[in-house]
């Protein structure tokens, strides 16, 4: 049995139709990438996946690790193993990012079952992940993303990441704004995360990450639906053509 | 009538005059009878063992509250019924050990559920819940200790009842120096009726080594629903009191009406941080207090400093407006305030500062967090007397909606009559957002605790204004204030 599959998703926001029928399947160990060009519904899906309000599944269904997942709340999700690391980190002003994290590990390890780290726990596992992810000591002290710089917010996501440990992670493009050194740092920080018991998907429109992390399978998306499907080479041509190679209009509707 | 006239009579009365209102038997009994007239005021004073200017003070209050019987404040954005002062019971014997719950079993439950969400240890839920206890309690011989090391450094820290009695000077000398009694109509029917509070003084030069609390007050239980409360800071000297508790403190009285007055001398600080947690009522509002305060500090001297920091999550109705009156030259005043209401609850609050002395500073941060039906309000006077050269005002209001049929208010009043004067004021209104909350959530945070941590972080700077060991109780106390407001 795959850990998540999507049959037949079609959502609607506003009632218009951002999804046209999505059908995927991942199992536990891989590594799938979406690309697509903006406004093609891949936020649209990570969001859909996480359970935010305002998306409207119109037909379909998600199972993720043998459960409905569209009848869970999205802490649910996120302590059954669901974790987005959000394209847009959101600002969240007095609250130290500190305190943000171990409230969400202590959540999700309640609901699991496992004893609630103490502050000392905490802190020593902290140091230890942000050490491997070149993040200061002090990001724990500051307000969770608030004045953070756009590649300090998505390392912070990849932290957040590894002290979660969820069974099936999606990135939304994390890559995005960092430079070259922190975007190594990152693709390390998530191949380190790769493991027989965990799936991610990784949203990306670049080849540079894809190229890091080796991904097991590729999707296109286009107009809400998946367009193509393949390996790597789909990348590759990517990068040469753009998506007028693989046929698709990149312009958006409207 | 002259006022030599007034007390000459007034001193009669309390000597000779008592037999004539009958109520030499009453002073045997625990209890005043309920209603308030001058033989109220005479019974508490004879009680009370108290000196003639005391009970001569207590008068002239007295007959001014009667003549202003229709001058209730209308000004505040809050509601309440018509309160019937004559049917309430102004002194009332602490209640002996057989009428108090013997265990923490015959507690409302609910009571205890909330100690239990606040981590209280059962020794102190008992004191709280008036469970009768052991005579030796922990914290009586942790206040005795106390006690003899505050002696040792010259700091009186006792209920001003007994202050009365060990201290007269002092206690006439400022007693009604910052809150008159005329002041208003309920600092007025308090310097009436007032049963005990605390009583602090800090000679020149001392820093006091600890926090005064009232939790370690000797005798603090029943200090009623009158309280008052003088605080003196001589010069050079530093203290810091903590009033009140987390912990949702029972109550029989529906109104209370304190008076804290503050004196603060050359370079001495007060810092005096309130947690209020009053029984707010039902979900309807039946059956809160009615919380209406007076807090006023003055900073008589040059360089010198008073702090209110408060958290109110409590009562039904609050009404409260800590103030600093910065005569000294170079004094600084601050204010910070957290208010949260929920369900019906009404709070009306927030500071003066009134700037007399050349470069006196103030600073206002005021987090107001509505939720449910309630209603809250900030409502501050910022006033530069024409003598305050140089004065500054920072001024900083922000309201958090909870749910769309609470509201918040600010009510800003601004008088500067010196043009050096700098003022400066920001305001900000806001809700927490969706995707806070999704954020939040998609990391295993449950709703309610997701708004507690959100709006926590909205009052952190005041948060960290309190004790150490307050600020954590604190911030509890604003989780749990907020239960059931979403979802
Ligand atoms: N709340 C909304 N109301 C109306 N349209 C919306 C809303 N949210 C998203 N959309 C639309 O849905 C489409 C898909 O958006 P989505 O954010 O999923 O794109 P994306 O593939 O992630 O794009 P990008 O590469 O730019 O991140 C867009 O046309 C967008 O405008
Ligand atoms: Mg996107």
């Amino acid at each position: 049995m795959p850990m998540l599959k999507i049959s037949n998703l079609h959502v609607n926001v506003d009632d218009k139709a951002i999804l046209n029928g999505i059908d995927l399947s991942i199992d536990a160990g891989e590594v799938h990438a979406i690309m697509g060009p903006n406004g093609s519904g891949k936020s649209t899906l990570s969001y859909v996946l996480a359970g935010r309000d305002g998306y409207t599944v119109t037909d379909g269904t998600i199972q993720f690790q043998g459960k409905d997942l569209l009848a869970l709340e999205p802490e649910e999700r996120a302590c059954e193993g669901m974790f987005l690391a959000f394209q847009y980190p959101v600002e969240i002003p007095g609250v130290p990012s500190g305190t943000f994290l171990k409230t969400a590990v202590n959540a999700i390890r309640k609901y699991r079952g496992e004893k609630q780290y103490d502050a000392m726990e905490f802190l020593t596992l902290v140091k230890e992940k942000q050490a491997e992810l070149g993040i200061s000591p002090a990001m724990m002290r500051r307000a969770l993303n608030v004045g953070f710089s756009g590649g300090e917010k998505k390392r912070n996501e990849v932290l957040q990441m590894a002290l979660l440990e969820p069974r099936l992670a999606i990135l939304d493009e994390t890559d995005s704004g960092l430079d070259i050194d922190a975007l190594k740092t990152v693709a390390e920080g998530v191949n380190k995360m790769r493991s027989p018991h965990r799936a991610m998907i990784v949203i990306t429109h670049y080849q540079r990450l894809l190229e890091y992390i080796a991904p097991d399978r590729v999707h296109v998306l286009s107009q809400g639906k998946i367009a193509h499907s393949g390996g790597m080479e789909l990348v590759e041509t990517l990068e040469s053509d753009g998506y007028a190679g693989l046929g698709i209009e990149s312009v958006q509707a409207e | 009538m002259t006022s030599q006239t007034e007390s000459a009579r007034a001193i009669e009365e309390a000597t000779d005059g008592t037999y004539k209102y009958g109520f030499v038997t009453d002073i045997e009994a625990g209890s005043a009878p309920p209603g308030l007239n001058e033989d109220t005021v005479r019974f508490i004073s004879a009680k009370k063992n108290e000196p003639e200017w005391l009970l001569e003070w207590r008068l002239r209050a007295f007959r001014l509250w009667e003549k202003s019987q229709d001058t209730e404040p209308g000004w505040a954005k809050v509601k309440y019924p018509d309160i019937d002062f004559q049917a309430a019971c102004y002194y009332s014997a602490p209640k002996s050990r057989e009428d108090a719950p013997q265990s923490l079993d015959e507690v409302d439950p609910e009571l205890l559920k909330t100690y239990e969400k606040l981590g209280i240890p059962l020794r102190e839920q008992e004191m709280l819940a008036g469970v009768a206890i052991d005579a030796v309690f922990d914290s009586v011989s942790v206040a005795t200790t106390f006690k003899d090391k505050l002696g040792e450094l010259g700091i009186i820290f006792c209920p001003i009842s007994e202050a009365v009695q060990e201290h007269p000077e002092l206690v006439k000398k400022y007693l009604g120096s910052v809150v008159p009694y005329s002041d208003n109509y309920y600092a007025t029917l308090n310097s009436a009726v007032f049963t005990d509070g605390s009583f602090v003084y800090v000679p020149k030069g001392v820093r006091c080594p600890m926090e005064l609390s009232t939790y370690f007050r000797i005798n603090a239980a029943n200090t009623g629903q009158f309280e008052r409360t003088l605080i003196i800071a001589d010069a050079g000297s530093y203290v810091s009191y903590l009033e009140g508790c987390t912990a949702p403190m029972r109550d029989e009285n529906q109104l209370h009406a304190a008076v804290v007055e503050l004196v603060v001398f050359d370079d001495a600080e007060i810092k005096y941080s309130t947690v209020q947690n009053w029984y707010p009522g039902d979900a309807d509002g039946v059956g809160g207090i009615y919380n209406f305060v007076t807090k006023r500090g003055a900073c008589r001297g040059k360089d010198s400093k008073i702090s209110w920091t408060q958290v109110e999550t409590g009562s039904a109705v609050t009404w409260k407006y800590p103030s600093c009156i910065l005569q000294g030259d170079g004094s600084v005043g601050e204010f910070y305030s957290i208010a949260i209401t929920n369900n019906m609850q009404q709070a009306d609050t927030g500071t003066k500062m009134i700037h007399i002395g050349k470069n006196t500073k103030s600073r206002i941060v005021a987090k107001g967090i509505a939720a449910g039906r309630s209603d809250s309000t900030y409502r501050g006077l910022v006033r530069v007397q024409p003598g305050a050269e140089g004065a500054r005002n920072h001024t900083q209001c922000d309201s958090l909606l909870i749910g769309p049929e609470c509201g918040a208010h600010t009510v800003p009043y601004i008088e500067s009559r010196n043009p050096s004067a700098r003022l400066e004021h920001e305001a900000t209104t806001s809700k927490i957002s969706e995707d806070q909350l999704f954020y939040c959530r998609q990391r295993g945070i449950g709703e309610e605790d997701a708004v507690a941590l959100i709006v926590n972080g909205f009052c952190r700077e005041v948060l960290q204004e309190l004790p150490m060991e307050f600020a954590v109780e604190a911030q509890k106390l604003v989780a749990i204030s907020l239960e059931g407001s979403v979802g």
